[in-house]
């Protein structure tokens, strides 16, 4: 596919570097050679110094043949406009990155006019991320899958947990059937388990399942799955203010605290039942004041990296059970992983997964569309849905006599309501969602899982 | 400085080399002349040396700049050293240095040759000799990204080490597609060639060796006398025409498929190459007329055919222009430095870094009248970033440079100025003869093996535009940890 890219930011260098990884042709266009440098160094796209409104740069990045153009500056004035020239001038489809909250309420009305075939607020997104872990008290991560039906969530597993030290089949046979472990890290390595393999302590395990299930599931194992009732933010920006309205809606108390006192007046008027703290969130005195050893949850998302860690980490200390923070540059993850915050989220990589979702459906548009794809544990591993059609090779075949590739698993076939936990017996029928675990490979055919010859013989 | 990585990509070169080799030894069978026998083992022992180096796994395959210059410039050198084994093993050369110096004046394109009477010797060898100006002018590590299968994005650094011309860049978002484009319209070319030159009366075997040292711009001819030797104006015509066509940027050639034939007169550096073409022959065919030549027309037959051979650094020959008056030589010699595009097959320094030299000093005279003046320099219309132009100002020194300092090994051998002078320039600008000794009818046979060194060394530092080739000289690079 034919991708153009606007703007050389953090975004975008992500999108370039995971789409042109895929195969597609990408061509970012930045005014400035800087980053533009280190994106022809280090990636396989080719770089066009100009400015991504004028019609003259389009050209000269093809968009008259481009499949799909993403435009992810800074401004979203500029972002609307370079969409709505790009689409002009022949580009298919178009992707604007939208962040302003004035904007956010206009949405619809905006794609419509603009013919944007997709908005992505990263802020928003960011928020609505934070709000599901939240609102989901054990697990680190909760993806949905299947419109809802199936959802795959993290959990970190410690000592006290009953599962630390099990094989996985007494799991299954002893807490809860219904769920299945579908990959595990431990200490930075992705493993795809099998019945015999034994969940230690400080392992993240993903657990698939119906949403009941794996509550139960995280009841069960998890000793103090209490709801989480209050929360503290740190930091008032968009993120804070997209996530205390979703707190409002889930019932949840939050308090922000924003160091800025006009953006507290603001706040204060977009927020009626959120109390706004005027103060910095980085001293100490300010959250022990403000009762931060009596939250159930705490979220750090000001503009800083540095802050939010370190914030957390004293949260985290003060015995907070839930402790998010936002951070911007994903650098020494695999450092992060090992600090014990809970949760650490980042606005690009939740906006680069929305966007690569939304691509591959679009290439996958003929044969077997994925529909649903997860990056997980720093994009090591994935988790796709497909549907199988009448294009599946291997339909009604029981699944121990295919012969998957190395790092696949089957993890769950959803057919009409039923959610299916699959074993060796049970077969894909056409119409089914099957949801995959991938490790360090790409699919974009469903077909593609099995290894050649791996499909009995009807005969 | 990831000695794994550079070796194992060396590996993957040598055995591309062995692939290469294959057309050469077909020839040599339908021919069934005594040289089969040395490129069996010529292949036998590339695709030995290529395994061995293969089986070195690099732990870190992240590639950077530095190792991307160093496999470009080792590759060279390697593929230059066993591209010397069919001449030596079949015996038509006896010296290791001399094999050496035929071999790397082929893969740099440069067509400058110790051979004496090249009509004598086999029809395989000869093809060998010419094929590698056809790898060479395109680039063999352009070759291997575009045979390859995978291609990491770094690789992008051998392109740019190994593509002529200032600021190369990538005609399309994918590196293996881009190379893959350039070869496809190369070949494309270059077959057309081979049928016209057939058309023209030239035997089959003939029109196919000429067209591929045409097309690298190299200059390796199977007759004594070069193109001379046929007398045939209509393949005259042909030859000097693609010789042209071979030294404009692919990239305008690409733009031409794409339905975009105004590109050509778009670009600043295609002008300039025209304008110095056209006004070249020109004021030599004035010279001649009358001089050397009876009438303007014949005149004009010759000195257009000499004009686009040395501009384009390709080095044929229909005359002895050894024998020209001074003024036509000593535009022939200007034109051996000039080269022609960036982004093509040909030699020299290319008129892009002429062009923005002479746009540099125009600023500079510009700022003494002005001297709070703001003055970019624009190629095309759009700005020239100031890393290009210091880039352009330190290559034009370096070239200086290395020439100097050749001139000065060679002249320590008593041989008169004007031979050495252009031997030194046909060598670093990959042209082929100069005037002299080595002018169109003689050949660099008698300088000694040292000279020859130097000559090797030239032709290579020009191909690969002389900061790959340094990059080796320097100490801390062969370091482990370079400080």
């Amino acid at each position: 596919m034919k991708i153009i890219i606007i703007g050389d930011g953090k975004v975008g260098y992500t999108l370039a570097e995971h789409l042109s990884k895929e195969g597609n042709d990408v061509t970012i266009i930045d005014k400035d050679p800087e980053p533009l440098k280190k994106a022809s160094e280090y990636l396989d796209v080719m770089c066009i110094k100009g400015n991504g409104v004028s019609t003259k740069v389009l050209m000269e990045a093809g968009v008259k043949d481009a499949d799909l153009l993403i435009a992810a500056t800074t401004s979203d004035e500029m972002n609307m406009v370079c969409c709505l020239t790009a689409k002009k001038l022949g580009a298919a489809h178009t992707i604007a990155r939208i962040r302003d909250p004035e904007y956010a309420s206009e949405l619809s009305v905006l794609k419509r006019e603009l013919g944007l075939d997709m908005v992505i607020n990263p802020e928003l997104e960011c928020a609505r991320e934070i709000g599901r872990v939240l609102s989901h008290p054990t697990a680190v991560e909760v993806e949905p899958f299947a419109k809802g039906r199936v959802e795959l969530v993290e959990i970190k597993v410690t000592g006290s947990m009953p599962v630390a030290g099990m094989k996985l089949k007494e799991i299954s046979a002893g807490i809860c059937p219904s769920i299945l472990i579908g990959a595990v890290q431990r200490n930075g390595e992705v493993i795809i388990p099998n019945g015999e393999f034994r969940i230690e302590e400080k392992d993240m395990i993903y657990v698939i399942g119906r949403p009941a299930d794996v509550h139960d599931f995280c009841r069960r194992v998890v000793p103090d799955s209490n709801r989480v009732r209050n929360a503290m933010i740190v930091g008032g920006g968009r993120i804070a203010y997209y996530l205390a309205k979703y707190l409002e809606e889930a019932d949840i108390r939050a308090k922000i605290i924003e160091i800025d006192r006009e953006r507290c007046y603001e706040l204060s008027e977009l927020l009626p039942d959120t109390l706004i703290i005027n103060g910095d969130g980085s001293e100490e005195a300010v959250l022990e004041s403000e009762n931060l050893r009596n939250m159930d949850a705490f979220v750090a998302v000001t503009g800083r990296d540095e802050e939010n860690l370190l914030t957390s980490l004293y949260a985290k200390q003060c015995g907070v059970k839930r402790v998010v923070a936002k951070i911007n540059r994903v650098t020494y993850a695999s450092l992060i992983m090992n600090m014990g915050i809970d949760s650490v989220v980042s606005p690009k990589q939740i906006t680069a997964n929305g966007i690569i979702r939304y691509v591959r459906g679009l290439k996958n548009a003929m044969g077997n569309p994925v529909e649903t794809l997860y990056r997980i544990i720093d994009g090591k591993a994935e988790a796709l849905e497909f549907v199988a059609g009448q294009s599946t090779k291997f339909l009604n075949t029981p699944l121990r006599d295919l012969k998957l590739k190395e790092g696949i698993l089957v993890a769950a076939i959803v057919r009409k309501n039923e959610i299916i936990i699959p074993h060796g017996k049970d077969v894909i029928r056409p119409g089914d969602s099957v949801i995959i675990i991938v490790k360090d490979k790409h699919f974009s055919d469903f077909n593609d899982i099995v290894e050649p010859g791996g499909i009995p013989d009807e005969l | 400085m990831n000695y794994r990585l550079i070796f194992s990509n060396l590996g993957t070169v040598l055995g591309i080399e062995a692939a290469l080799m294959i057309p050469a030894l077909l020839v040599s069978v339908i021919y069934g002349q005594d040289d089969v026998y040395a490129f069996l083992v010529s292949i036998s022992v590339l695709v030995a040396a290529g395994f061995l180096l293969h089986l070195l796994k690099p732990k870190n395959t992240q590639m950077y700049a530095r190792d991307g210059f160093a496999i470009v410039a080792l590759s060279w050198f390697f593929i230059s050293l066993f591209g010397a084994l069919p001449f030596l093993i079949s015996g038509v050369i006896t010296s290791p240095m001399d094999a050496f110096f035929e071999s790397v004046s082929g893969f740099t394109t440069t067509g400058a040759s110790i051979l004496t009477d090249v009509e004598s010797l086999p029809r395989g060898i000869l093809f060998w000799r010419s094929f590698t100006h056809w790898v060479g002018g395109m680039g063999v590590l352009a070759l291997m990204l575009a045979v390859l299968p995978s291609v990491k994005p770094n690789t992008v650094h051998m392109l740019v080490a190994e593509s002529p011309g200032p600021n190369p860049g990538k005609l399309v978002p994918k590196i293996r597609q881009t190379v893959k484009i350039l070869y496809m319209i190369y070949t494309g070319m270059t077959l057309a060639l081979i049928v016209l030159l057939i058309i023209s009366g030239m035997p089959v075997y003939d029109s196919v060796v000429h067209a591929l040292g045409t097309a690298g711009t190299g200059g390796f001819s199977i007759k004594n006398t070069s193109i001379g030797a046929y007398n045939n104006a209509f393949a005259e015509v042909i030859i000097a025409v693609f010789m042209f066509l071979f030294g404009i940027n692919f990239a305008l050639h690409y733009q031409l498929i794409r339905g975009n034939l105004k590109s050509y007169f778009r670009d600043a550096e295609f002008r300039f190459y025209l304008g110095a073409v056209l006004v070249s022959i020109v004021l030599i065919t004035l010279d001649l007329t009358g001089k050397v030549f009876g009438s303007f027309p014949e005149a004009l037959r010759y000195s257009s055919f000499q004009v686009s051979s040395i501009i384009t650094t390709t080095g044929y020959s229909t005359a002895d222009f050894n024998l020209w008056p001074s003024f036509s030589k000593a535009i022939l010699v200007l034109l051996m430095f000039f080269g022609a595009s960036a982004g093509s097959t040909a030699g020299g320094m290319k008129c892009i870094r002429i062009v923005l030299l002479m746009k540099l000093v125009r600023r500079e005279i510009h700022r003494i009248i002005h001297p709070r003046s703001v003055y970019p320099v624009r190629i095309n219309g759009k700005t020239v970033d100031e890393d290009v132009l210091s880039g352009v100002t330190v290559f034009f020194f370096a070239f200086i440079c290395i020439f100097a300092v050749a001139l000065l090994i060679v002249s320590a051998e008593g041989k008169d100025m004007i031979s050495n002078f252009t031997a030194v320039t046909a060598c670093i600008g990959n042209i082929g003869p100069g005037l002299g000794i080595v002018g169109p009818m003689g050949n660099f046979s008698t300088y000694s093996a040292l000279s020859k060194a130097v000559f090797s060394f030239c032709m290579i530092a020009g191909r690969l535009e002389i900061f790959p080739i340094l990059l080796l000289f320097a100490p801390t690079f062969w370091k482990k940890v370079n400080i």
